[in-house]
């Protein structure tokens, strides 16, 4: 069981809370402790709105242990709109159209478990096509 | 207990839904598909199709969309929120909460009430109750109710046809805060098995016929007519009324039976297109609702929860509903957002091939 | 400082060894080498190894590999870089010799892939990216080559059939090599039709994993016979970038390769012109394209342009993958950066074959873990 790795990201990996450099206001997901833009200390909790675009994409058909109930599955790099790129799996595409640039939302979905299905489940991020809104 | 002044449970502090949010997954199982199955292709169905969760759903995706949907409508912080009370009757976890993830993945703060509830179909508007009694007797401005379910039917049994997935949240808050304003709650409740799930059991079990008169029948009926005769009501006060509504029947008998025609049940009536939600069924049926409905108009929502009970609501709408209800996802654009599956994929998505 | 000499080389063939264990397999390399180095006394002993304590639950492999191979009592340690290994623990080798703390290291790339079955494989392999941030997301390391080979594709409408040059190249020299796991060609029709493994990104753009070991022989002047077939190590570096690809602000920059080239031609002083053949990472195929870019030889965006069938060719301006590279050598991960250090040393002794690169003088080899979160380039010179 791996418990401490994933209980100590959950944050980020539901809220999806980076963070923002105090001396450059770089925003920063994951959260580091030196700032990548300016090299200054990082600390300031930041959350991302979750709205972005398709950097780039691939649908994984060969998929490592722990992700054999969901193949195939598309994995995405998702450029959001307050700037970092994270990695992230696509979902809810259907038969809709997935092109670099195509506007993406974050939802919080089961991403795994931990081992069988004894372990815990661990939710996080995924994108999807933005939702049509009224 | 027949005091009529006892039986309402009315706030001291006026209370009402600040905002409302559902989610609905987009796969839909036509019943022929079931029908083509388990039965020849014979006979009919209780609903035309159901929402079926994707592999990465459950409860607690179902609920954390929801609650993000809530907030948008409601525009508060999460950190306002005084409690996240999520009922389903699928929670993914049989020991561990389900809220505590959804409070996490909001963004709620830590110093609030959190738990899951469980009474079958009802067990999302209990939450609700609660949030009203937390927020009316002002231990807390806001509280976050939630009804969500993936619900399990056994393959080829009548169930199958509609156990759906899907569910609703609401942001409970002061009346004057409120896109709708509800003035009370009652609830019935006997001991009726007329359905369960035991532990370690993957289906549920339920009395067929049984489920009808003694138990949807009785308790929806009772906790209406005492909610309409406490509030000195009729059925022709209300804009829009609202059921449990476990297939098409159920709820269309009973609002004739109450006295409610057919415009006013339609909006909420859902389950034809989505099959029964479960927790969330009366719930997402009010979404539908809140999402068309106009300043003034009133709403009566009666649950009902096997085991069995029902919790009745009489609600208001308020001016403030004109300007929230555009900021989330329609109830009915979620239903359009819709992909057809077959038996086969249906069969994968609710992990019914035998992998081990 | 020392200059170091690579005087012997001992591999055996990439392939699925089943019946060879990690011992086994590190032992007949090392054998090998120090045969063909006149069987000197070796110090020390690097291994470069990526993935033994996941696959075959086994680390410790300095006092592994020693004992197996009749080294008793030497220093030996294991040296991890992700697939880059092999390559990390030449760079220790050298390091050990210019620091003058040894005369003679043994090097040895080892992976044993095939201790175990399953998609268990796949998930230790996507070891060298980030565990928390891409692994988790169910990344592997072909889904991120196809995740960069879309951008490409996407930045630069470059068409797809222009990574075929690389699977092409190297099954074309792999056909002479009795050391590779492939020895067919490959044209670009089969190379069109071939199966998707990670959309855009097909079969033959991505490597296959195996068994191998590859071993060096290191010595300084001191140790070095007259007559001796020795080849100057002009050049080791290490460069790394962030673990992640989605920390970089341009994914496709490769910087990684850009440092680390530019800091071994330097250290070499040597321009790019100066090179007679480049063991680029052929594979996958995007890998060996963003290479040829960052490291400088073709300008950004242009290096479909540049990754030509002749241009790659054993006679062409830049020869890649002279003896199969990776792609028809078979991929064992923490030993491919020493079969192409091999595969140079060959070249530059005249041993190719009908591969030989004529006169060939200098070459470059390079070693990438992860998507180039480490890079590291040696510089050979014949004697």
């Amino acid at each position: 069981m791996e418990i401490p790795r994933h209980w100590r990201l959950q944050k980020q990996r539901l809220a999806l809370v980076g963070e923002v450099c105090p001396h450059c206001q770089a925003k920063i997901f994951p959260a580091r402790d030196v700032c990548p833009e300016c090299g200054g200390e990082a600390k300031t909790a930041f959350k991302f709105s979750g709205k972005g675009e398709v950097y780039s994409f691939t649908t994984l058909h060969s998929v490592p242990a722990g992700f054999e109930e969901n193949a195939p599955y598309t994995v995405a790099l998702v450029k959001l709109d307050e700037g970092p790129i994270i990695t992230a799996q696509l979902t809810d595409v259907g038969e809709r159209e997935v092109k670099i640039g195509t506007p993406v939302e974050m939802v919080t979905r089961r991403i795994r478990q931990d081992g069988d299905e004894r372990g815990m489940l661990i939710y996080g991020y995924k994108f999807r096509p933005v939702l049509r809104m009224s | 207990m027949n005091d009529r002044e006892n039986l309402l449970l009315k706030p001291a502090r006026a209370v009402g839904i600040v905002g409302y949010g559902v989610y609905i997954p987009q796969y839909r199982l036509p019943a022929s598909e079931i029908l083509r199955i388990w039965a020849g292709d014979e006979g009919g169905a209780p609903v035309k199709e159901k929402a079926v969760p994707g592999l990465d759903e459950d409860t607690i995706t179902i609920s954390i969309e929801a609650a993000r949907n809530a907030l948008a409508r409601a525009g508060i912080d999460a950190q306002k929120l005084r409690a996240v009370w999520v009922g389903s009757e699928s929670h993914p976890y049989v020991v561990k909460p389900s809220s505590t993830v959804v409070a996490e993945a909001i963004g709620a703060s830590e110093h609030i009430q959190a738990a899951d509830l469980e009474f079958a179909c009802k067990a999302g508007t209990e939450a609700v109750v609660a949030a009203m009694a937390l927020v009316g007797s002002k231990m807390g401005d806001y509280a976050l109710a939630i009804g969500a379910d993936t619900a399990q039917g056994k393959p080829g049994d009548a169930l199958e046809f509609t156990a759906a997935a899907g569910g609703a949240a609401f942001v409970i808050g002061p009346a004057e805060n409120a896109l709708a304003t509800i003035a009370a709650s009652y609830s019935y409740v006997t001991d009726t098995p007329d359905f369960w799930r035991r532990q370690h059991q993957v289906y549920p079990e339920h009395g067929q016929r049984f489920t009808g008169e003694p138990a949807y029948f009785k308790h929806v009926t009772a906790a209406a007519q005492t909610m309409l005769s406490q509030l000195g009501t009729t059925a022709a006060d209300y804009a829009f009324a609202v059921f449990h509504q476990p297939n098409t029947k159920f709820p269309q008998r009973v609002a004739r039976e109450l006295g409610f025609s057919k415009e006013q049940i339609e909006t909420g009536l859902l389950s034809p297109v989505i099959g029964n939600t479960y927790a969330g069924a009366s719930l997402v049926g009010l979404t539908a609702v809140l999402d068309i409905a106009k300043p003034g108009d009133r709403i009566l929502v009666v649950s009902y929860g096997s085991g069995a009970g029902s919790d009745a609501f009489d609600m208001r709408v308020t001016d403030l509903i004109e300007e929230r209800r555009n900021k989330a996802p329609l109830t009915q654009q979620y239903i359009e957002r819709r992909i057809e599956i077959d038996y086969a994929t249906y069969a994968r998505y609710r992990g019914k091939i035998v992998m081990k | 400082m020392e200059k170091v000499y690579i005087t012997g080389i001992g591999q055996v063939a990439v392939g699925e060894h089943w019946d060879q264990s990690l011992a086994a397999l590190s032992s007949k390399a090392i054998r090998a080498a120090l045969k063909d180095a006149g069987d000197p006394q070796p110090e020390i002993v690097y291994i470069g190894n990526f993935l033994a304590s996941s696959i075959s639950h086994q680390a410790n492999l300095g006092a592994l590999v020693c004992d197996a191979a009749g080294l008793h009592g030497l220093e030996g340690t294991t040296v991890e870089a992700g697939e880059a290994s092999g390559a990390a623990a030449l760079h220790m080798g050298y390091l050990a010799i210019t620091s003058n703390m040894a005369d003679c290291v043994v090097v040895v790339g080892l992976e044993k892939m095939t201790d175990m079955v399953g998609d268990e494989i796949e998930a230790f392999a996507a070891q060298s990216g980030d565990t928390d941030f891409e692994g988790m997301q169910g990344l592997t390391p072909n889904g991120m080559a196809g995740l960069l080979m879309q951008r490409y594709l996407d930045q630069y409408h470059a068409p797809c059939e222009s990574f075929a040059s690389f699977p092409i190249t190297a099954h074309a020299n792999g056909v002479n090599n009795p050391f590779a796991m492939y020895r067919k060609n490959v044209d670009l029709d089969s190379y069109g039709k071939a199966p998707m493994v990670s959309v855009p990104l097909s079969l033959y753009d991505v490597p296959t994993f195996a068994d191998g070991a590859a071993a060096l022989v290191l010595v300084n002047r001191k140790l070095l016979r007259d007559g001796q077939k020795a080849v100057l190590i002009s050049a080791s570096e290490i460069a790394t970038d962030t673990l992640a690809v989605h920390d970089r602000a341009d994914p496709l920059a490769f910087d990684a390769v850009h440092i680390s080239t530019t800091k071994a031609l330097e250290k070499a002083k040597l321009t790019r012109d100066c090179l007679d053949l480049f063991e680029c990472w052929d594979t996958p195929s995007i890998y060996g394209m963003l290479s040829l870019e960052a490291g400088g030889f073709a300008e950004r965006g242009r290096g479909w342009q540049f990754a030509t069938l002749d241009n790659l060719a054993l006679t062409g301006r830049l020869p890649v993958a002279t003896l199969g590279g990776i792609k028809a050598h078979g991929f064992a991960p923490g030993a491919a950066g020493a079969y192409q250090v091999l595969d140079a040393v060959q070249q530059l002794r005249g041993e190719a074959g009908r591969n030989q690169i004529a006169s060939a003088q200098v070459a470059m080899t390079q070693a990438i873990s992860g998507a180039a979160a480490s890079v590291i380039t040696h510089i050979l010179r014949k004697m």
